[in-house]
């Protein structure tokens, strides 16, 4: 854990660094499209992690190891903030660029609906009691959702609207400059190293929760009197 | 110290960049700050629990 907390930080300052002060000044959007170094690394968190999540609860589901199940569950608040976050730092950049807050582009629309996904894992795990069944049930809900994973990476193409196409993952070569795609990929790494700690923290408490009778709890509590 | 100003200036979007940072930082803090005390708060009632049995 304090290894995964200092290459986090490391990374993240690095990244920070090398996107607010050393990267130039974009020739077109000035100094709005800083933006990008939160805005795209936490869009692409929110579908990795919905993956990460509904291949957990695939695992949990078939062979009913307790460790998967935690794991998805655990992904989800996580997921939902790193979608809140494209969601609201796109809006933002959207305003002085697009001149609008909001449109229902596909992109957007694929990705609020990538949100609600998330928020209704949390809310029926939230709902039932047992958590056995509360993991299956948030599976099946997560599978069945994966459908709009490839919708929302492919939006740009299929329907070309608003939002404008893919710069990096393009096959050839991408169309940013090096010194503006360096910090964009480190910051994509602090946020992968941010996503294990902040689940971790997160499974910390449900795996508690769940073995509250368990032998090595009370020895835990016993222990730290 | 002007290129200070400049830098917190964004080049006239400040506004938006800075808003956009601050909140990321706020959700992410409260992604770390929220299990923390969560596991703190559920381990001290179970730790109550255990005295009165």
């Amino acid at each position: 854990m304090p290894w995964l907390v200092s290459a986090f930080v490391l990374i993240t300052v690095a990244g920070l660094y090398g996107g607010l002060v050393l990267a130039p000044t974009d020739y077109q959007q000035g100094d709005s499209y800083r933006i990008i170094y939160i805005h795209v690394p936490s869009a692409w968190m929110s579908l990795f992690i919905y993956v990460v999540m509904a291949v957990a609860g695939a695992i949990g589901l078939v062979w009913h190891i307790k460790l998967a199940e935690i794991v998805a569950i655990s992904s989800a608040s996580v997921g939902a903030s790193f979608t809140f976050i494209a969601l609201v730092t796109g809006s933002l950049w959207g305003k002085p660029m697009w001149g609008t807050w909001w449109v229902w582009d596909a992109r957007l629309t694929s990705e609020l609906i990538l949100l609600f996904l998330y928020l209704g894992v949390i809310g029926l795990y939230g709902a039932i009691d047992d958590k056995r069944t509360a993991s299956r049930a948030v599976a099946i809900l997560a599978l069945v959702g994966v459908v709009n994973i490839p919708i929302i990476h492919y939006s740009v193409i299929w329907w070309n609207t608003l939002h404008q196409g893919p710069t990096v993952t393009k096959m050839d070569k991408p169309s940013i400059h090096v010194s503006m795609l360096i910090p964009l990929l480190l910051m994509a790494l602090s946020f992968k190293f941010f996503y294990v700690i902040a689940m971790l923290q997160r499974a910390r408490v449900e795996l508690l929760q769940r073995e509250r009778n368990a032998q090595w709890v009370k020895n835990l509590i016993s222990g730290s009197k | 110290m002007s290129s200070m100003q400049e830098f917190f200036a964004m080049g006239g979007y400040a506004f938006y960049v800075w808003t956009s940072y601050g909140l990321t930082l706020i959700v992410l803090l409260a992604n770390i700050i929220i299990p923390v005390t969560q596991r703190k708060r559920f381990l001290r009632s179970l730790a109550l629990k255990q005295n009165r049995q």
